[in-house]
């Protein structure tokens, strides 16, 4: 999957779950999820379960990290390195 | 401002004092209600809280409840008796037990657990835990489910999101049951339910909402959780219950509070945060608590982020504005 792609999906993943479906211009790709308030820690929880059933990897508790995790952007390098290795 | 190692240390007398007003005059003026039910653990909250009582209204106006259930500790009933005898209230002791196997409090969380091990036996200990690695590293609080098997084999598995708020679910049954009771034996006497909350777990949202965050007053939430120790010690509350090292009491595997939610020391994240609270800058902080100022950074994120994240639980219910 190329990063745009990945990006959308990341995208309305959090603007359906988190936003009723609304307010996808609201918060750009590099916005941390936690400081503007978006998803807070049970909401990581959601993301993560997410990431690792539609790609089909397991996070390790190390990776539980905002600089992985806290914004748009940061998941789409960190899914895309564990994807493609 | 001044930051130092003892910045937290407070005159305990008027501290007491001050308290032991608020509660008179809250009590009096502002509920009238005649005196205080204290749910006693045996641990050092609740033993502050009802010291606190004793002095501001006398042991006649004093009501402790006892109320474990499968998983309290012996010694949480043994060191509450204690208590009581020390500072000469009544109590009553109601085991929750039978509510929370009538409500499949046990069942459910059991349930939750077996998502995670399938071969989960009801006879296993487990407890569940977040990192306790703040400082060196900023991470996210997931939770990790740790069971002990009948042959006293640890495993452990961090904690997917619909189990984590199943166990989370189930266990808040406890705290809620525990709410109910406290306010049946303060309505029959009409008085008020005292609530033990220390700042570090009412701003950390370290309490079930309407469980033990349902009460009537709240005397210790102002203070952090280095200061309740201080307060103990002036009060006279029993030295085994001081040096009693503060756990949840919540799980059937004995989990401190530092293990469960903290993450940190009492001391050194209620010095911390006192310095984020204060402005104190992140070096003078580092020095005076002897760390990196990125520990500092992390912790600070950190002790943010839980008071943020937790608004909801300090939230009374929203009204439809318009």
């Amino acid at each position: 999957m190329d990063k745009d792609t990945l990006k959308k999906e990341i995208r309305e993943f959090i603007v359906d779950t988190f936003l009723f479906g609304e307010g996808a211009d609201s918060f750009t790709d590099t916005d941390s999820f936690m400081q503007t308030g978006i998803v807070d820690s049970t909401g990581i929880l959601e993301v993560t379960g997410f990431i690792e059933e539609k790609f089909n990897f397991s996070i390790e508790n190390e990776e539980m990290t905002p600089v992985n995790l806290d914004s748009v952007d940061n998941l789409v390098t960190f899914i895309s390195k564990k994807v493609n290795g | 401002m001044e930051f130092h190692k003892d910045v937290l240390n407070i005159d305990a007398e008027k501290v007491c004092d001050t308290i032991c007003t608020q509660i008179r005059s809250q009590l009096k003026n502002d509920m009238h209600k005649t005196g205080a039910v204290v749910g006693i653990s045996g641990g050092i909250d609740s033993s502050v809280v009802a010291a606190l009582c004793v002095k501001a209204l006398g042991p006649k106006r004093v009501f402790g409840v006892m109320m474990p259930e499968k998983d309290s500790a012996d010694e949480s009933k043994s060191l509450a008796e204690v208590l009581a005898e020390h500072f000469g209230f009544d109590t009553t002791l109601e085991s929750i037990y039978d509510g929370c196997e009538g409500l499949g409090v046990y069942n459910k969380r059991d349930e939750a657990i077996k998502q995670v091990f399938p071969d989960y036996q009801p006879t296993w200990k487990s407890k569940i835990i977040t990192p306790t690695n703040l400082l060196e590293k900023e991470t996210f609080n997931f939770f990790t489910v740790v069971v002990e098997t009948d042959t006293g084999e640890i495993r452990e598995e961090r904690l997917p999101l619909k189990p984590y708020l199943q166990i989370v679910a189930a266990t808040n049954y406890k705290q809620r049951l525990r709410m109910t009771t406290l306010y049946y034996h303060a309505e029959k006497r009409n008085w008020a339910v005292m609530g033990t909350g220390n700042k570090d777990e009412h701003m950390q949202g370290f309490f079930v909402k309407y469980g033990d965050g349902g009460t009537d007053l709240k005397p210790i939430a102002h203070l952090y959780k280095i200061q309740v120790f201080q307060l103990a010690r002036y009060l006279g509350v029993p030295k085994e219950i001081v040096d009693r090292i503060p756990t949840t009491d919540t799980y059937s595997s004995e989990v401190t509070q530092e293990e469960f939610f903290y993450g940190l020391d009492f001391y050194r994240m209620d010095m911390l945060w006192h310095a984020m609270e204060n402005n104190v800058p992140k070096e003078k902080a580092a020095e005076v608590l002897d760390l990196t100022v990125e520990q500092v950074e992390r912790a600070f994120y950190n002790i943010q982020r839980k008071i943020t994240a937790t608004e909801y639980l300090r939230m009374e219910p929203l009204e439809i504005k318009g």
